[in-house]
Order: structure tokens, then C-alpha cells, then sequence
């Protein structure tokens, strides 16, 4: 996207969203808005249907667990403890245009956000997904269920204290005759450590 | 008279028309489908989840086995998000050669999926034959990065390697006398980009021969034409994209409108469909064909001409030169921090699509400058339009749902990830 496009899409955005960005950022070539959880389904509805922004495709929606995060100055929208999120990547076809767009939820314990399959139904899926893997409710959803996980999965695999190992294993027994759930018997471990340098590492 | 129901039958994980792992719960009424419920995840490996715990280099032979049949063009998203978050320049070369394997890749993918499309809809030849083209460009990847399929080719800030003078050779054995090994070794006599240019000049004849086979065929039009129509207003709400868009009349390729790489440099042309049915995909598809031939033809004329690196000079990114490793102190620290430790990505977020054969391949890439991605997700084409199997396949009858499966290209790797 070129500069001038970057700044008639923010132009459009502060006008038609006015008070419902909650704040807009621009990195790389890209657009960021971040929507307040009680705008966001309003807001939704007039990104796809106002004529300056037309964002007719939902091109990927996702979880993010920011948990683990760090330090969350460098991150778009400051989240204030806020858990989890949920990151919509909208593209208009017609303008060629797109824009990314972020709803934190309220509750750490229980994200809640409202559904957006009334708006783009192909968000179905990828609601379903973030429901399975995050466990990130959807209010309005009509067919919340899990989608990738195994039939009777227990947790939410993608959040950040979900182990990478998972809790249970998988095996048949050979006196009961039958598939057994039972406690995962290999240890964790770290090959390459998780490392986040200071600033000037390296270069003085 | 008997009371007359709805009943539910199940189709796959294990059918040789699911494509791999694909269940479908289908609610019928006689032979024809009210509700398609597709079961998706028997393949689900949490790639996504596994590239938190792996450095960014080690994640990149993760990319080849999400969509098995595209291989490379999985990698490039990747490389590119990293590069975004980096702010790393790619040698102009290593951008032609990314091209040329896309668009190779592109055939691969084409191929694989008019095999096995024909072959579902009844059409035997034609998978032969599609194998037949793949075995060479199989040997193009195998010739560049050594492997077959899971290439690993492309790295952040570059390709791997430089494409090689000479291409592998077959040996006579029981089989094959050394009369008849000469025959098939004799486009192998050159370089890769001779081999690559033989392949290009013969293979619109490749093309003719599959549509003398299909597309005048009065079974295959039966089988394909009206079946599973989208239109282009709902293909949009359906988060359609590729040849799957494209097929419904929308005139969208990335490669056109937002350009990456050097795909703005090379001249082709994006067909479109005017239905929206199977059939119209299938057309898109075969002229893809044509098209991506003709990349590939500019980017070897342009590769042949310019020689130059393929990999960025940034030793923070990239590896040093085995000679210079060996030799100096200091590239030798870096090759050492490079494969223990990794780069580390400075904090922030990318998203970047690439036009897949498929469709969108996105990478939305959340760093918060470790040596690890904080979150990757993969937006695979395939899953948007599975979930609009539903809709697709309401109305029309069982074997169409076979015929949808195919026109949608359904790989299990990318869908469950």
C-alpha cells in the first residue's frame, strides 16, 4: 500500500469510526485499528458497508494470548492487562485496501466477544478455531463448537499455560482391549532458550 | 405409504475422494444433500503452536508440510513476514528465482489437483499424465534444494543457494538400458535453467493434451458445468480467494494487485470466470497453466543474463560463506549465534499474503523481539473454502459433493495445520 492510500484510509477511518478507534497505528505498510469490546459490532457493520471503506472480505480472524508477552509498550493498543484478543484482518476487493483490526476482551478469565458470521459468514470457521484453541467465547455464534482439537478434548491448547507436550497421551491397552487417555510420560524440554536481548546488545 | 425421512451418512476420514483426511457428516433426503457437516483436524499438528517453541530458521521446514503440494510457496510467506518485521532487502536474483519457483510450484500444485480432480470425476489418463509433468519439475526442486518435496529453499534474506550448472542424471540399471538412459538424460545435459527452459517449451503441448482430454468432454461437462455456482458478491462474503474467486468473475490476484517481489516485472495475464460453477474453475485453472509458463520463460531470460548473490549480506540474518567461516573470527561468531540462537526479530506485528495456488496464503507474525515468534497464524486458503462446503454442496446430489471436493483443492496439511 502507498503512502497517500495509507493516509485516505486512516482519513476515512477517524471519519466514519470517529469515536469508536480506540487508537489507530501505522507500521510497515499496515493499519491498525484497535475497537473497544462494546463498538465493535457497529463498527464492524460500518467497515463493510461505508463506501470510503468497504471491506467486503474477512481475510483471516484469529486469538492471540498475550500473556507472556513482556513489555507491552511496543505492542499496538496499549492492552492494560488484558489477556486476550482477538485480530481481525479485514481486505477490500473493490478498494484494495487493508486493514487490521484488534478487540481485547473485558474478562481475562472468560473472553467474551461477539460474533461476526452475521457480517462476513466466513467467519464461521475461524470463530470456531479461536473458540477451540483459545477458548474465546463468540456471543451470536450459532455453531460454537470445537473444530480442530479431537472429539472430548479438555483445554485450550494455544493459550500460553497450555504445556506444548499437552497433559494426556494416548495408547491402547492391551488388558482392557481398549484406547486409553492417560497422563503424557514425556518430560518437556527446551532445546534453544527463549532469549529477548537488551536494547544495544552487541553494539557498543 | 412408508414414512419418508431424512438420514445422515458419513463420508470418509478414509475415502479415496476426501483428499486425505476429510470427514463428512451429510444429511440426505434420497440422493440429495440438505446439510454437509465437514470434520476437520485428523490432521491438526498445531504448527502454529510448535513455532512458539522453535527458532524462526528452524520453523521454515514446518512451511513445506502445510500445504504438501506447494511446498515453496509456503516458505515465501513465511520468509516475507520475517523480512517485513526485519526490515531486510533481498538480493534482486534471489527475488527472480523466488518467482520462477512459485510460478513452478504453481504447476506442481495445478497438476496434482487436475489428477486427482479428473481422477474423481472418472477420468483415469489424466492423472497419469499430470504425474508424468510433476516427475520433472520434482527433479527442478531436488536439482535446487536436494529434496524432492520439503524444500527448506527459501531462507529470510534470500534463497539457500544459487541455482546449480548441472542437473542430476539418470543411471542405467535392470531396468533401463544404456541405450534408453541416454534418450531420457538428454535435456539433463545443461544446467537447471536449460532443463527449466526444455520443460517450459513443451509444456503448452502438455496443456493441449489434457483439454483435448477434458474440456470438450461431454461426461466431464455433465459433471462439472453448473455444479456448485458462487457468486461473486457471496464468493466475497465467503472469504473466497484464487482460482476459487476468480472462477466466480472477480477479478482479484495479488500478484496483479499487490504486487511482492518482482512480479510487477514480468508480463501475464490473470483469466477469470463467468459462472462461477466447477467448470469455470476448471478453465481458470488451465489457463494458470499457460500463464505461470510464460513467468517462468521471463524469469529464466532474465536469470541467464544477470548472475549476482542470493542472499542478503546480512550476517545478523544470514549465513557467512562456508570459506569465509572457516577464515575469520568474526563470521565464524556469527554462523555460531545464527544456529544456536537465531535472529532475534525486533517487536511488533506483520501480516503478509502471497497469491498461493489456492488462494491467499497469509502469515500474521507477532514478535516481541525474542529469538522465537510470540504467535504465528497461518491463514490457509483451504479453510475458508471448506467451510463453505455447506453451502456449496446443498441441493445437489452425492457424487457433486465429490466433484465440489475436487474444484475446491483440498489439501489436509494447510486446512488442519
Amino acid at each position: 500500500m502507498t503512502t497517500s492510500k495509507q493516509e485516505k484510509l486512516t482519513a476515512a477511518l477517524t471519519n466514519v469510526l470517529s469515536d469508536k478507534v480506540g487508537s489507530l497505528h501505522q507500521h510497515f505498510d499496515e493499519v491498525t485499528i484497535v475497537i473497544r469490546f462494546k463498538d465493535a459490532k457497529s463498527a464492524f457493520e460500518l467497515l463493510r458497508d461505508d463506501e470510503t471503506l468497504a471491506f467486503d472480505t474477512l481475510m483471516d480472524l484469529c486469538g492471540v494470548d498475550y500473556s507472556t508477552y513482556g513489555d507491552e509498550s511496543s505492542l499496538a493498543g496499549d492492552p492494560k492487562g488484558k489477556r486476550f484478543a482477538v485480530v481481525y484482518h479485514l481486505l477490500s476487493v473493490k478498494l484494495n485496501q487493508r486493514l487490521r483490526v484488534k478487540v481485547f476482551s473485558e474478562d481475562n478469565e472468560m473472553p467474551v466477544v461477539d460474533t461476526v458470521t452475521d457480517i462476513w459468514p466466513t467467519a464461521n470457521w475461524f470463530e470456531r478455531e479461536a473458540f477451540d484453541l483459545y477458548g474465546i467465547i463468540f456471543i451470536g455464534h450459532v455453531d460454537l463448537r470445537r473444530l480442530l482439537t479431537d472429539y472430548g478434548f479438555i483445554g485450550n491448547p494455544f493459550r500460553k499455560d497450555f504445556p506444548v507436550t499437552g497433559n494426556v497421551e494416548m495408547r491402547y491397552d492391551e488388558e482392557q482391549k481398549r484406547v486409553i487417555y492417560q497422563p503424557v510420560s514425556i518430560e518437556p524440554r527446551e532445546i534453544t532458550p527463549h532469549v529477548i536481548r537488551e536494547e544495544n546488545y552487541g553494539r557498543n | 405409504m412408508a414414512e419418508i425421512r431424512n438420514y445422515t451418512m458419513n463420508f470418509g476420514p478414509q475415502h479415496p475422494a476426501a483428499h486425505g483426511v476429510l470427514r463428512l457428516v451429510l444429511e440426505l433426503d434420497g440422493e440429495v444433500v440438505r446439510r454437509a457437516d465437514p470434520h476437520i483436524g485428523l490432521l491438526h499438528r498445531a504448527t502454529e503452536k510448535l513455532a512458539e517453541s522453535k527458532t524462526y530458521l528452524q520453523s521454515v521446514p514446518y512451511m513445506d508440510r502445510l500445504d504438501y503440494v506447494s511446498m515453496m510457496v509456503n516458505e515465501h510467506a513465511y520468509v516475507m513476514a520475517i523480512e517485513k518485521l526485519l526490515q531486510v532487502d533481498v538480493p534482486l536474483r534471489a527475488q527472480y528465482i523466488r518467482v520462477m519457483f512459485d510460478e513452478i510450484t504453481r504447476i506442481l500444485n495445478h497438476l496434482l489437483w487436475i489428477g486427482a480432480h479428473a481422477l474423481d470425476v472418472g477420468a483415469m489418463t489424466m492423472f497419469l499424465y499430470a504425474f508424468r509433468e510433476r516427475e520433472d519439475l520434482m527433479d527442478c526442486y531436488e536439482a535446487v534444494s536436494g529434496a524432492r518435496l520439503h524444500a527448506a529453499y527459501y531462507r529470510p534474506g534470500g534463497v539457500y543457494r544459487d541455482l546449480p550448472e548441472t542437473m542430476p542424471q539418470y543411471q542405467s540399471s535392470k531396468i533401463h538400458s544404456d541405450k534408453q538412459t541416454r534418450v531420457r538424460n538428454e535435456n539433463r545435459q545443461g544446467s537447471l535453467l536449460d532443463f527449466i527452459e526444455d520443460f517450459t517449451n513443451r509444456f503448452p503441448t502438455y496443456v493441449d493434451e489434457y483439454e483435448t482430454l477434458l474440456t470438450d468432454n461431454r461426461i466431464w461437462k455433465q459433471r462439472l458445468v453448473d455444479i456448485g455456482v458462487v457468486s461473486p458478491e457471496r464468493a466475497k462474503a465467503l472469504g473466497f480467494t484464487g482460482p476459487m474467486l476468480r472462477g466466480s468473475g472477480v477479478e482479484w490476484d495479488l500478484r496483479k494487485n499487490q504486487p511482492y517481489e518482482v512480479y510487477d516485472q514480468v508480463d501475464f495475464d490473470i483469466p477469470v470466470g463467468v459462472n462461477g460453477d466447477c467448470y469455470d474453475r476448471y478453465l481458470v485453472r488451465m489457463e494458470e497453466f499457460r500463464q505461470s509458463n510464460r513467468i517462468i520463460k521471463q524469469c529464466v531470460d532474465w536469470l541467464r543474463n544477470n548472475p549476482g548473490p542470493v542472499m542478503t549480506d546480512n550476517h545478523k540474518v544470514a549465513p557467512p560463506s562456508r570459506v569465509d567461516m572457516k577464515q575469520n573470527m568474526e563470521e565464524m561468531i556469527h554462523h555460531f549465534k545464527l544456529f544456536s540462537e537465531g535472529f532475534h526479530v525486533p517487536p511488533g506485528e506483520a501480516y503478509v499474503g502471497v497469491e498461493h495456488p489456492k488462494g491467499e496464503f497469509g502469515i500474521y507474525l507477532v514478535s516481541n523481539g525474542a529469538n522465537k515468534p510470540y504467535r504465528l497464524k497461518i491463514r490457509a486458503p483451504g479453510f475458508a473454502h471448506l467451510a463453505a462446503m455447506d453451502e456449496m454442496a446443498r441441493g445437489h446430489m452425492i457424487a457433486d459433493v465429490v466433484a465440489i471436493i475436487g474444484t475446491q483443492d483440498i489439501v489436509f496439511g494447510e486446512i488442519d495445520r
